[in-house]
């Protein structure tokens, strides 16, 4: 089979040339767009060479699910179809992974839920199927707000996952996350978070690659795994299943794999970084009080501190682009001056804050809240408000406010 | 994948383990008319298993391994359950990776397959037992049908879950006691192979192990029919003797017993028009093939 480089400058047949990655996303010339959150997911998979798309309808990623249908009936996907439930597309595109596809599919919130099981049978099968999660509430009763707690359960599976704040984000990592997610040495899925509704629904200017530029195809090749498609000699994969014998041998290489998969994990960082300038964004780090965030609630924060500057308090900001890898480093660095670490979350329980106290010196710096969830919004001013109090100052209440 | 590719280079030959050896210089790939009667002769692609001595699974698997037309270019799909410690020493490339989502496995490897090598023939075969067919992944073995996805389903139907230790299943008969059904089963033997014939499959046949070359012919439909037409299921009866209280001598007995025209697993077959259509072709070109033969064998026999 050819190499990945082999197919650069070759054309597919919708006449889209393979492009150098790296020329794609940094060099070739950017044309701002303006477009809904899912609109951008299909601009992205129309550029990302993908052979296989399942979709299955839950609100809010349907209609990304359902236009990348449209890119299929265009001629720029292999093969697209609905499959019967989460659990069953999240195993179909494993069949597809299993035998040399790029995959892409796209979930939300009690549709993660009932795929579970999948995530840690790809993570250990070292399938690179990137998963789109438009992040809702998981709640009962029935909620399709926008909530991220879904994500905390995403963290332990072994995949990488990724939380976008903007639609601009979200265009560079989808085509990103392939190029990490398919280096030999990761070779792992890739959740690909947002806050649903705030980033698929609302329109954005995003500055778009051009389209008649697309990523080399995948090669499975590559694949740190063999891949199932009887394409290399066919052996027995072991002489003694240890699948379910309690041996010794059996659980020690049940550990070594699972450590190995973390291990990939920890891997990614340098691509991710290369990638992605970095798995964090910062601004303002020498001041007092830092606010740690993901997805929108770091745009929630940038206004927050933007009212916090009219009253001549100043905060600094830190945007945790990549969940898993965890930025534990960076996080400590970033905030090692820091008096108070602020953290907004869209969700119950506040995970990201538990993330941080267990990385950061000193943790009782570490501010849980403001939280809201199950579809509620977070008004710059509650951050704000949480800040002031924090501090001792004393401010009106939201209610006050009418 | 050709069989040149698993051709060794000459000089490294001898360093070769011995079952590489015998893979290349005994193996059955490229050969149309492969089947049961290479068992013994041939290099299988099952020698040893993990089950237990006598159990009739393992016959099938020897079996249906022997007889798949085109093993080179054959992906198996497995479940969890006693199939699962096997696959592991089967030669050709399996996935196990859930309880029950075989066919969902499936349908995705199918697809993929068909658009990385559009222009060639990859089979796809599902091999699970009854409680991830009916039970666990009956949803995704059913809409896989719906779909018309073109591979074959065979569901190892030892009537109860055997892997866990005896528990009734869908397909265990009403009445039987067991794990889980501590005052008997409370209802009936699901009938799949009419679902199967409901939801769209074209090609059905329940059956027992208990002759090869009838396993061989099943088999051989199943696919032929999978891939050029639509999705096939083949329900076949592998008892856990085990679990049903017999000895290690008596898995055949047990599966002549149960074949016999009045009994539960009395030979059953449906086949769909089109599948009809393509299996008289296939026998049309068989018999042309064998005549050839015949006519090639005595020219020989002439000229000597």
């Amino acid at each position: 089979m050819a190499t990945q480089d082999s197919f650069i400058g070759q054309k597919n047949k919708k006449d889209q040339v393979y492009t150098d990655p790296w020329k794609m996303m940094h060099e070739a010339e950017r044309t701002p767009s303006f477009f809904t959150g899912s609109e951008i997911i299909k601009e992205a998979v129309r550029r990302a060479s993908c052979d296989l798309m399942i979709a299955y309808p839950i609100t809010p990623q349907s209609e990304a699910a359902a236009l990348c249908g449209e890119l299929f009936a265009e001629g720029y996907i292999g093969d697209y179809f609905r499959g019967e439930s989460e659990f069953a597309v999240m195993s179909q595109c494993a069949g597809a992974a299993f035998g040399g596809a790029r995959v892409f599919t796209t979930t939300a919130g009690p549709g993660t839920m009932r795929a579970m099981e999948n995530f840690p049978m790809w993570a250990g099968a070292r399938l690179p199927i990137q998963m789109i999660v438009t992040c809702r509430g998981i709640n009962s009763p029935l909620s399709i707000q926008p909530d991220t707690l879904e994500i905390s359960y995403l963290m332990q599976t072994g995949m990488l996952v990724w939380h976008a704040e903007t639609a601009q984000d979200f265009y560079d990592w989808i085509l990103m996350g392939y190029m990490v997610s398919e280096e030999p040495d990761v070779h792992l899925p890739l959740a690909l978070c947002c806050d649903g509704f705030f980033v698929t629904h609302t329109k954005d200017m995003v500055d778009l690659t051009p389209v008649d530029m697309c990523l080399p195809p995948y090669d499975p090749y590559r694949s740190p795994v063999p891949c199932m498609d009887m394409e290399c000699p066919p052996v027995r994969m072991m002489r003694d299943p240890f699948v379910m014998k309690s041996n010794y041998i059996s659980y020690a290489t049940h550990a070594s794999w699972q450590q190995e998969v973390w291990a990939a994990i920890e891997r990614s960082r340098k691509h991710t970084i290369r990638w992605m300038n970095g798995l964090i964004d910062t601004e303002n780090t020498d001041a007092d009080i830092i606010i740690v965030a993901s997805g929108t609630a770091v745009s929630q924060s940038r206004e927050a501190i933007a009212i916090l500057e009219d009253e001549g308090i100043r905060v600094g900001l830190l945007k945790v682009k990549t969940l898993r890898p965890w930025p534990g480093e960076e996080i400590q660095e970033a905030t090692k001056n820091a008096k108070h670490i602020v953290i907004p979350e869209f969700n119950v329980t506040g995970w990201l804050a538990r993330e941080v106290k267990a990385t950061v010196t000193n943790n009782e710096r570490v501010h849980a809240g403001p939280h809201v969830c199950g579809g509620m919004t977070m008004p710059p001013e509650i951050i704000a408000s949480e800040i002031q109090t924090l501090l001792g100052i004393k401010t009106a209440t939201l209610a006050a406010r009418g | 994948m050709s069989k040149e590719r698993i051709k060794i280079a000459e000089e490294l030959y001898d360093i070769m383990p011995p079952e590489y050896q015998d893979l290349v210089k005994k193996a059955t790939y490229g050969n149309e008319t492969r089947g049961w009667k290479d068992i013994g002769t041939a290099k299988e692609l099952i020698e040893e298993h993990s089950l237990c001595a006598g159990c009739p699974e393992s016959m099938a698997f020897r079996y249906i391994l022997a007889s798949l037309p085109n093993p080179e270019d054959t992906v198996m799909v497995g479940s969890t359950g006693c199939t699962s410690l096997v696959f592991p020493h089967v030669a050709v490339h399996n996935i196990h990776s859930l309880f029950g989502n075989q066919n969902a496995i499936a349908s995705g490897l199918k697809r993929a397959l068909s658009v990385r090598f559009p222009d060639r023939t990859k089979d796809v075969v599902v091999l699970a037992g009854d409680g991830a067919t009916v039970d666990i992944g009956l949803d995704m073995t059913l809409q896989a049908w719906f779909r018309q996805e073109k591979f074959t389903t065979i569901c190892f139907d030892n009537e109860l879950y055997a892997n866990t230790g005896g528990q009734e299943s869908g397909l265990m008969q009403k009445g039987f006691v067991a794990k889980m059904a501590p005052v008997g089963k409370s209802f009936e033997k699901v009938r799949l192979p009419e679902i199967a014939r409901e939801s769209g499959c074209h090609y059905i046949v329940q059956c027992t192990v208990s002759k090869p070359n009838l396993i061989e012919k099943v088999i051989k439909n199943a696919i032929y029919v999978a891939r050029e037409i639509g999705p096939t299921y083949l329900q076949i009866y592998t008892p856990c003797i085990l679990e049903i209280g017999k000895n290690s001598m008596e898995g055949l007995q047990e599966m002549r017993d149960s074949e016999k025209p009045s009994e539960r697993f009395a030979y059953k077959e449906f086949v769909s028009e089109p599948a009809k259509e393509l299996l008289a072709e296939l026998a049309a070109k068989e018999k042309e093939r064998k005549a050839e033969a015949k006519r090639q064998l005595a020219s020989q026999t002439v000229t000597v």
